[in-house]
């Protein structure tokens, strides 16, 4: 192996089934012992089975009869499989009055409304921010990093607080409004946006554009790494928010509130709790799965200055 | 004359808001919820700290009792306050580390073990609910995958209720949030490596850079100092943060509240007692508590990144 051989995998071209082939398990670095590679095989694969284990156990569970869930001492794989667990979740959701098709359609339509106009409002913000001197524009992109610590669960109290006040407990508006406005995605996109040469925009510009047609026409087209990105991560939020105390009528609630009713019915619903917990883990991470590319490219841009 | 400069001031400052005009519209939509919902509730929060609030009634101006109550009186609050300090103390810096040596392991696999092992790690924190099977792992009866397993082995003689007992709950719960907490700056430590400019390498071997250690601390880190700093604010709000996991797991509040953080204690004088006002005050200590790490954590980072 010449030292010029493993570098600049991604600026030359080379074909791609080559490069595949002879690097599955590792890249072709200058400065790698044998040794130090399988000592990185084996910490990776330690911590790689102590992070898979909880899910893999999660979802064998799902497939478990109820025979083998009870059995003792308790097995970790399922041998057996059967659909018992998801007919009874529609059994049980059914007992809380509300079928559980109501609960996957209330997760769904809020989940795909907070996405898109998280993604709308956050980039139309995040242009501005990150192209335009207005007065005020170091300020409030000050106070968009300062509010990266304020979580959600950090501001859980106040937050509820006005949005009792303007009536929103207990709708939908009270899962939806808290993801839009969210700062991570707005941070994101502006991020990224800085990437974009300034040539491109006073091109438009002369043109004779108007800033809202720049953002639509110019910039959006060029964030498509950054918006995926920001609808994984907003997706993922809004999708597993239970709702806590913000939603308290059956018919408004959403699927992850249905599995913490479930769990609490201990080793019994222990097989149907996690037929709910596969169901709600699925989507998001599909949708990673699908765009993993996208969210690495993002994130390498989103350094703190 | 001073007046007349000020008007003029004024004016070119009115006349540049005004030629900046539709980028406020672009940005109006997104402000105004964001100062609804972030903005608003922390200055309510300041402002509710001083009084005693219970949402039915106008709330009446206590001055500073709120305060001297959680430092002076508030025992539990002593108690869920050194839990928020273990965490922070224990899972920030920890996962903030494994975060780093992860993508830095993960960076030197190949193209398609790659995706797959960030994949894993992150899947945690992207399957949002899937904690839930850690009650089903740490199951109290001999149903529980570790009590049996323990028992098997003959560490334990008899089924250990981990989550009920004060003295297992905490380090239990700081394992679930370690498997929890590689999340965004985990993603942008992957995203960091896998960005550094490949011919510094080559230029590092030509150096005299003879193993992964020296390229790591010559090269990759003074590289990555902005992913650094990202990082370590969101790995800040994450571990200052740590409360569903709690609450789902261990109860709410936990028995003694031996395992509960600040936040859980907020909600619970919040949304249980609908003490406002000193849920408040608890709020705001909070923030104060975020802001003054983040200040020293940037500070210490950024030190560290301007020496090499």
């Amino acid at each position: 192996m010449t030292a010029g051989d493993g570098k600049g995998e991604k600026s030359v071209n080379k074909p791609k089934k080559l490069r595949a082939s002879k690097r599955i398990l590792f890249r072709q670095h200058l400065n790698r012992s044998t040794w130090g590679n399988i000592g990185v095989f084996l910490f990776l694969g330690i911590f790689g089975v102590f992070f898979a284990f909880p899910i893999v156990y999660s979802v064998c569970t799902a497939f478990k009869p109820m025979n083998e869930i009870l059995i003792f001492p308790p097995r970790i794989f399922v041998r057996n499989p059967s659909l018992e667990n998801f007919i009874e979740l529609g059994q049980v959701a059914t007992d809380f009055w509300v079928p559980l098709s109501r609960y996957i359609f209330n997760s769904a339509v809020i989940s795909v409304v907070a996405t898109l106009g998280h993604l709308l409002l956050a980039g139309m913000a995040a242009y501005p921010l990150a192209k335009h001197p207005f007065p005020g524009s170091k300020f409030l992109n000050q106070v968009m990093v300062m509010s990266l610590l304020f979580t959600s669960s950090v501001t859980y109290i106040p937050q509820y607080i006005v949005m009792a006040k303007m009536g929103l407990i207990d709708t939908p508006w009270a899962l939806i409004l808290p993801a839009l406005q969210s700062s991570l995605g707005v941070y994101l996109m502006r991020s990224f946006i800085l990437t974009i040469p300034n040539a491109m925009l006073e091109a438009a510009r002369i043109d004779g554009a108007s800033e809202f047609r720049i953002y639509f026409q110019v910039i959006f087209p060029n964030v498509k790494p950054a918006a995926m990105t920001l609808i994984i991560f907003a997706f993922q939020g809004i999708w597993n928010n239970g709702g806590g105390s913000l939603i308290y009528s059956e018919e408004l609630k959403v699927l992850p509130a249905i599995l913490s009713s479930v769990t609490a019915g201990g080793i019994a619903r222990a097989g149907v709790a996690s037929a709910a917990s596969l169901i709600l883990m699925l989507p998001p991470i599909i949708l990673f799965c699908f765009a993993q590319r996208n969210v690495i490219e993002t994130m390498s841009t989103s350094g703190l200055k | 004359m001073k007046k007349k400069e000020r008007l003029s001031r004024d004016l070119t400052l009115g006349h540049r808001i005004w030629q900046y005009r539709e980028s406020y519209l672009l940005m109006a939509p997104y402000m105004l919820l964001f100062f609804l919902l972030t903005v608003i509730p922390v200055v309510a929060a300041i402002c509710l700290s001083f009084t005693d609030f219970n949402m039915l009634s106008w709330p009446d101006f206590v001055g500073f009792e709120n305060y001297l109550r959680m430092f002076l009186d508030d025992k539990t609050f002593l108690i869920v306050l050194k839990n928020t300090l273990i965490f922070a103390f224990l899972t920030g810096p920890v996962s903030y580390i494994l975060s780093f040596l992860f993508a830095w392991l993960i960076n030197e696999l190949g193209d398609r073990m790659r995706p797959f092992m960030t994949l894993l790690f992150y899947m945690p924190v992207l399957g949002g609910n899937v904690y839930f099977v850690w009650g089903l792992l740490l199951s109290g009866d001999s149903y529980g995958i570790i009590n049996s397993l323990l028992m098997q082995v003959g560490i334990l003689n008899e089924p250990q209720e981990w989550l009920v007992n004060q003295n297992t709950v905490l380090p239990v719960l700081i394992v679930v949030q370690l498997w929890l907490s590689l999340g965004t700056g985990f993603l942008a430590f992957v995203a960091g490596f896998q960005n550094t400019d490949k011919s510094q390498f080559e230029a590092g071997a030509i150096d005299g850079i003879s193993n992964r250690w020296q390229e790591l601390f010559y090269i990759t880190i003074p590289g990555m100092s902005q992913q650094l700093l990202f990082s370590a604010v969101m790995q800040i709000g994450a571990s200052f943060g740590v409360s569903a996991v709690i609450t789902n797991l261990a109860g709410f509040p936990t028995t003694q509240y031996a395992a509960d953080t600040i936040v859980t204690y907020i909600m619970d004088v919040g949304t249980t007692r609908f003490e406002m006002g000193y849920a408040s005050t608890i709020a705001v200590f909070l923030f104060a508590l975020m802001m003054f790490s983040n200040n020293l954590i940037q500070g210490v980072i950024r030190r560290f990144g301007t020496e090499d």
